[in-house]
């Protein structure tokens, strides 16, 4: 499982990455979804890995991290998320506000000379 | 929230106010909708005097008291202290809040004369952004610093793009970018941070650091070193700044003005974090990262020094100028001396308020070339999308030949707005040059001879020498840069009539700068404060006490059967 986490994480953000680095606004907007993708699935993992554990408290199981995931995490993945939506759907806005005054879809917005 | 019964009962209330009133106020407008300008400028300006009051009231409080009380704790959860949010006011928060406060009401009143009609929702998002600074300056929890700094630089974003055109869309895409990946590295340096230590309370973690096991050491040193970066991105550290001159430049006046403070966030994160978690006496982990903070800001120092010689506009010497500014500051916090951090939390309350102050200068300069009699009235854009509003070109009339008015020189009166546009221009270059006798030469002073004063350590001391030597150097290209705009505004030949000022954008001005002669008359008293500032941060055990200690208050039910102090959940 680590394994699996680790290569999504890696994957996505050597994707993120690249796009980036791209000229293209849409590639960079795409890009930095992806980038936020691994980090929120990097957040969820620093609180311990755990297959099949509660993470809210339960009748008849010790309150300690051994028989619970962590909750702090989850809750702070949660918080990013709905950030990372707010301001790339900020960032669509500005993207598309570029298009439209400058006609082109290069980050400068100007295309780059041949 | 009520019931409080501890001593702290009426100071509670206050350490809100800076994040509740904005954030009331904002919503306030939004409910009334776009079209009440007047009721939206009513409540921004109540909003912005009651939160500079707030702070006022915040900062006289903390430095009324003596070493262990000078914390203003409170629970807004009222949770017990590792696990929920804490806000907390010290001496150093108390000023940035201060700083923000001021520059906001004096970007706001501004704004007042055309600004904020050149777009739409410009009053609430600069409540919101307000909000951000100051309860990123009021949080004492590293989770909720992201949050903050989000919803500052949430609102910067459309602060930014506030009037449209090409130009600053431009800009503002560039800048977006840059923070949003910013922000992912500040995420990921939390949660390495919270992987290794398992809390996310700033004070916890300080306190926590020193039982890091070893194999773990690497962890905690990454994750921190990636705060740096999201940190040092926002303060505009080289080689991560080159977002800010452009769209400092492109940003509408008052936006600009209030953004001086906002690069200053990113100091403050790093003066905040790096004071507490990683003094000289935190063992393994002493000066994590201090030879960075040093060169980077030294460098950053030379690089905005360099960039206001080479730069034509104003609005971008003044750019440059910020860079300069966070240079030091970064470089001053590195050297981890208190005589020092004490200069630059001087020098840092003096560029902020002058830096501020010469961001609106740029406008009412600008309008003094372009030899304009009446200020243009900016297009209004009610329900379009600022970045398809109209450019905000400024219509000359092709037959004005303003030439036929003039007047022989010899013997006329110089107008009173030309008289205070040059006295404010010559009153923010002494400053901002660190030039004697304004409160720019006090700051650059205390600096200077705590440097000279710092024990001869091996590596800090060519730092040092560096330090010195280009604090002299910026301040010389500072005037050289600044005369050459002033030369070209106040003498050039083409100036004929007098531009009109108006009382609400000449008086932040004015304020502005005023208050930076107030800080070069209060000298010592403000000098006094600075020093209480850096003695409380480089002795963290104070800060980390005063969090640790602060309890839930018993909810009603629980007080008739717990003893006070005692709701352990």
């Amino acid at each position: 499982m680590e394994v699996v986490i680790s290569l999504a994480i890696g994957v996505l953000t050597a994707a993120g990455v690249w796009l980036v680095l791209r000229p293209r606004t849409f590639q960079v907007l795409m890009g930095l979804s992806m980038l936020s993708y691994a980090v929120n699935l990097f957040i969820f993992s620093v609180g311990s890995l755990a297959i099949d554990r509660e993470p809210i408290v339960k009748a008849g199981l010790q309150p300690n991290l051994v028989d619970y995931t962590d909750p702090l995490p989850q809750s702070l993945v949660l918080t990013a998320i709905v950030i990372g939506f707010a301001t790339t759907a900020l960032f669509l806005v500005v993207l598309l506000a570029l298009r439209g005054l400058t006609g082109s879809d290069h980050v400068d917005g100007q295309e780059e000379r041949p | 929230m009520s019931g409080l019964d501890s001593s702290g009962w009426s100071m509670a209330q206050v350490i809100l106010l800076p994040v509740l009133l904005p954030l009331a106020a904002a919503g306030l407008m939004v409910g009334l909708g776009v079209q009440r300008r007047r009721a939206h400028a009513a409540l921004g300006l109540l909003s912005c005097t009651a939160m500079v009051v707030a702070a006022v009231t915040l900062l006289l409080w903390v430095d009324g008291q003596h070493a262990p009380r000078a914390f203003g704790v409170y629970l807004p959860g009222n949770w017990p202290v590792p696990f929920g949010i804490v806000l907390a006011v010290d001496r150093l928060a108390a000023l940035m809040l201060l700083l923000s406060a001021v520059t906001g009401l004096c970007s706001l009143l501004f704004s007042l004369s055309r600004w904020h009609r050149a777009g739409t929702h410009f009053h609430p998002l600069l409540q919101l952004q307000l909000m951000g600074l100051n309860g990123a300056f009021l949080t004492a929890d590293l989770f909720n610093l992201f949050v903050f700094f989000e919803v500052l630089l949430a609102a910067s974003y459309g602060l930014l793009l506030h009037g449209g055109g090409g130009n600053r869309v431009r800009a503002g895409l560039h800048y977006i970018a840059i923070n949003l990946f910013a922000s992912l590295l500040f995420l990921v340096g939390v949660s390495l941070l919270y992987g290794v230590t398992g809390t996310l309370n700033m004070a916890d973690m300080a306190a926590k650091l020193a039982a890091v096991p070893d194999s773990d050491r690497g962890l905690l040193h990454a994750g921190a070193a990636l705060l740096a970066v999201a940190f040092l991105a926002k303060a505009a550290i080289w080689p991560m700044n080159f977002w800010l001159p452009p769209a400092y430049a492109a940003a509408s006046t008052p936006v600009a003005a209030l953004f001086a403070v906002m690069t200053k966030v990113g100091v403050y994160a790093v003066l905040r974090l790096w004071t507490l978690c990683f003094p000289a006496t935190a063992g393994d982990s002493a000066l994590f990262g201090s030879e960075a903070l040093v060169w980077g800001g030294l460098v950053t120092l030379g690089f905005g020094t360099i960039g206001m010689l080479a730069s034509h506009s104003f609005a971008r010497v003044v750019s440059f100028s910020i860079i300069a500014s966070s240079g030091t500051l970064v470089a001053a916090t590195g050297f981890d001396d208190p005589a020092l951090t004490a200069g630059a939390l001087f020098y840092l309350a003096s560029a902020t308020l002058a830096g501020a102050a010469m961001f609106l200068l740029v406008e009412l300069l600008d309008r003094a070339r372009r030899l304009e009699a009446d200020p243009p009235s900016m297009p209004v854009v009610d329900g379009r999308l600022p970045g398809f509003a109209e450019p905000d070109a400024e219509p000359v009339p092709a037959d004005a030949n303003l030439d036929d008015l003039a007047v022989p020189l010899i013997g006329r009166a110089i107008p009173a707005a030309v008289t205070f546009l040059g006295l404010a221009f010559l009153v923010g270059t002494l400053v901002l040059a660190g030039l004697p006798p304004l409160s720019g030469f006090v700051a650059k002073l205390a600096m200077l001879s705590a440097v000279l004063a710092m024990p001869a350590q091996i590596g800090t001391a060519s730092a040092g020498v560096v330090l010195f030597a280009l604090q002299i150097l910026s301040g010389l290209f500072a005037v050289i840069a600044l005369s050459r705009v002033g030369l070209r505004v106040f003498w050039s030949p083409e100036q004929r009539g007098a531009p009109e000022l108006r009382v609400a954008e000449s008086l932040p001005v004015a304020a502005l700068l005023g208050l930076c002669v107030v800080l070069v008359i209060g000298g010592e008293s403000g000098l006094r404060y600075m020093r209480a500032t850096a003695a409380s941060l480089h002795d963290p055990q104070g800060y980390i006490g005063a969090v640790m200690a602060a309890r839930p208050v018993p909810t009603p039910t629980e007080r008739g059967t717990l003893p006070r102090f005692g709701g352990s959940r």
